[in-house]
C-alpha cells in the first residue's frame, strides 16, 4: 500500500530524516513510535506532500508519489489526521466534514459517509451546526478523524491522535482506530503513547533522531528491552 | 437647500465613495486572508481597469464590452502578478513581500505614465440613466448605479464564498493552508482565484470611479487604494463583512468631514481615525480575535 525508501528530509542545513525506509502493507496497522523531535511529523508531512524530501522515494500502490502535489495524493486515497487536529475552527462541524470530502464528486456517497461518521461519533451529530473551534479537545480529535474518513481513504495517516487527551479519551480514540481498521482501512499511526500504539499495531518501527533503529511486530517491540526502557517506562 | 437635504446629499456622497472603497477593500482583505500579504499594488489595479476600459471606449467598443474586457484583463493581470512576483516569495519574510508589492505599485504607475503620459485623460461617463429626484435631493445616475452595483457584487461574493466549493476552499486556505492541502484542496489555484476575483472587483471600482470622477491619470489608484486599505484595516483585515463595513464607514466619515469640518483636513482626519483605531482596537471592528481552544 505505502512504501518509503531511503527518505531524507532537510530543513535548510539540518537533516531531520536521515534515510529511512519502511512500509505499510494492505490492511495493516503500522505504527511509528519515537520521542519528541525524532522526525515523526516530518515523515507524515512528507508522505502527504506538504514537505518535499531531499532524496528518497515514496510509493503508493506501487506508484511513485514523491513529486505528486498534495491535493492529488488525497484523491489517490491517502488521507491524514494531522498533529494537533487542525480542524477549521471558524467553520461548523458539518462544514469541516464536507471539506474532508473535497476531492469527491459523488454527492450521494458523501451524504452516506457523513451519516456513517455521525453514527461513529454521535457527539459530532449533536454539534453539527457548532463552530469547530468551540469543541473540546476530544471532540476536535473525533472531528479531525471524521473529516479524514470523509475522503474515503484507502490508507489513513494519523499523527499523534492521543495528544493532550485524558486517559479515558485516549482509550476511546484507540478503540475507534481499531474499528476503522476493522472496516478495511489501512492505518499508519504515529504516536508518543508507545504502549497504546504497540498494543493495536500489527508492526512497528522505532524512529530515533531521524533514523529507524528497531522494527518488528507490535508485540515483539512491546517486549523488547530497549523499547521498554525508553518508551514504556521500564 | 435646507440643512436636512444638505445632510442627505452628503450621506449619498458618503455611500458613493464608500461603495468604491468597499469594493477595493474586498480585494485587499481577501488576498490578505488567503496569502497573508498586503498587496499594495492592489490600488493600482483600479487604474489599470480604468485605462483598459478607456482604451476600449475610445476604440469605439460599446460600454459593456469595454467593461468586460477591462474586468477580464485585470483578473488575468492579478493572477500573473501573483505568479511572477509573489509566488516565488511564498516562504520569504513578510517584509520582502511588502517591499515587492510596493515595487509593483511603482512599476505600474510609472509604466502607465510612460505609455499614456502623466497628463489626465477625460473619461466619458457612459452611465446614461436619468437622475433620481427625491424631494429637494437629486441623485445622479453615476451615484446610485455605483451603489447598486457594489452592493450586488458584495452579495454575490458573499454567497460565492459561503456556498460554492471554491468559496469553501478559500475559507479553508485562509484559516489553515496546510490543513487545507490535506483535504485535497489545490492551494495554488485557490490563491490564483483570489487574486482574480480581487482584481476583477478593483476593475469594477476603477470603472465606476472614473465615471464619477473624470479625468483619470496613472496615479489615480494610489490614494483610493490606501484609503481602501485603511477601510479594510478598520473593518478588520481578513474579514469580508469587515471590508464592506469599513469601506462605507470611511466613505461616510470623508463625506461628513468634507461638508462640515474642512475638505483640506480631510486626509489628515481620515488617517487619524486609522491611527486611533490601530491603538484602540488593533484587530478592527470585525477583526477576528485569534484565540483557539486547545
Amino acid at each position: 500500500m505505502l512504501k518509503v525508501e531511503n527518505l531524507v528530509v532537510k530543513y535548510g542545513m539540518i537533516e531531520a530524516i536521515k534515510g529511512i525506509s519502511f512500509e505499510v502493507r494492505d490492511g495493516e496497522i503500522v505504527t511509528l513510535i519515537g520521542a519528541n523531535g525524532a522526525g515523526k511529523t516530518t515523515t507524515m508531512h512528507t508522505i502527504s506532500g506538504l514537505i518535499r524530501p531531499a532524496s528518497g522515494t515514496i510509493y503508493m500502490d506501487g506508484q511513485d508519489i514523491t513529486k505528486v502535489p498534495s491535493h492529488r495524493i488525497v484523491s489517490m486515497g491517502l488521507a491524514q489526521v494531522p498533529e494537533r487536529r487542525r480542524v477549521f475552527a471558524q467553520q461548523t462541524v458539518e462544514e469541516n466534514l464536507i471539506l474532508g470530502a473535497f476531492t469527491r464528486k459523488d454527492t450521494e456517497g458523501i451524504k452516506e459517509d457523513m451519516k456513517k461518521v455521525f453514527e461513529r461519533f454521535p457527539r459530532l451529530e449533536e454539534r453539527r451546526k457548532q463552530l469547530a473551534g468551540t469543541l473540546s479537545g476530544g471532540e476536535q480529535q473525533m472531528l479531525a478523524m471524521g473529516r479524514a474518513l470523509m475522503a474515503r481513504p484507502k490508507i489513513l495517516l494519523m499523527d499523534e491522535p492521543s495528544m493532550g487527551l485524558s486517559p479515558l479519551l485516549v482509550r476511546e480514540i484507540f478503540r475507534i482506530i481499531e474499528d476503522i481498521h476493522k472496516n478495511g482501512t489501512t492505518v499508519l499511526l504515529v504516536e508518543q503513547n508507545a504502549r497504546m500504539a504497540l498494543a493495536v499495531a500489527d508492526r512497528a518501527y522505532v524512529l530515533e533522531t531521524g533514523k529507524i533503529t528497531l522494527e518488528g511486530t507490535g508485540s515483539e517491540l512491546a517486549k523488547s528491552e530497549k523499547v521498554r526502557k525508553a518508551y514504556l517506562g521500564g | 437647500m435646507s440643512g436636512f437635504s444638505q445632510f442627505i446629499m452628503q450621506f449619498i456622497n458618503g455611500l458613493n465613495i464608500g461603495s468604491i472603497y468597499a469594493l477595493i477593500a474586498l480585494g485587499y482583505t481577501m488576498v490578505y486572508g488567503i496569502a497573508k500579504l498586503i498587496n499594495f499594488a492592489h490600488g493600482d489595479i483600479i487604474m489599470v481597469g480604468a485605462y483598459v476600459s478607456l482604451i476600449c471606449l475610445n476604440a469605439g467598443l460599446p460600454w459593456y464590452l469595454a467593461c468586460i474586457i477591462s474586468i477580464l484583463s485585470c483578473s488575468a493581470f492579478g493572477v500573473i502578478m501573483e505568479k511572477f512576483a509573489y509566488k516565488p516569495l511564498r516562504n520569504a519574510s513578510r517584509i520582502s513581500l511588502l517591499i515587492t508589492a510596493i515595487g509593483i505599485s511603482y512599476l505600474l504607475e510609472n509604466a502607465f505614465q510612460l505609455i499614456f503620459t502623466a497628463n489626465p485623460k477625460p473619461y466619458p461617463s457612459f452611465i446614461a440613466l436619468p437622475a433620481l429626484k427625491i424631494g429637494a435631493v437629486t441623485i445622479s445616475a453615476n451615484y446610485y448605479i455605483t451603489f447598486i452595483i457594489s452592493v450586488v457584487l458584495m452579495v454575490v461574493l458573499t454567497l460565492f464564498i459561503r456556498n460554492t466549493n471554491m468559496g469553501k476552499a478559500m475559507r479553508a486556505v485562509s484559516e489553515d493552508a496546510g490543513a487545507a492541502r490535506l483535504m485535497g484542496i489545490n492551494v495554488d489555484n485557490t490563491i490564483s482565484l483570489t487574486f482574480a476575483i480581487g482584481s476583477a472587483l478593483a476593475a469594477v471600482a476603477g470603472i465606476l470611479y472614473s465615471n464619477c470622477y473624470s479625468p483619470i491619470n496613472p496615479t489615480m489608484g494610489s490614494l483610493p487604494g490606501i484609503k481602501a486599505f485603511i477601510a479594510a484595516g478598520l473593518g478588520g483585515i481578513g474579514s469580508i463583512p469587515g471590508a464592506v463595513l469599513g469601506g462605507f464607514f470611511l466613505g461616510m466619515i470623508e463625506a461628513m468631514v468634507k461638508a462640515y469640518i474642512s475638505s483640506q483636513l480631510l486626509d489628515s482626519i481620515v488617517f487619524t481615525v486609522l491611527i486611533l483605531m490601530l491603538v484602540l482596537k488593533p484587530a478592527g471592528i470585525l477583526g477576528k480575535d485569534v484565540r483557539e481552544k486547545v
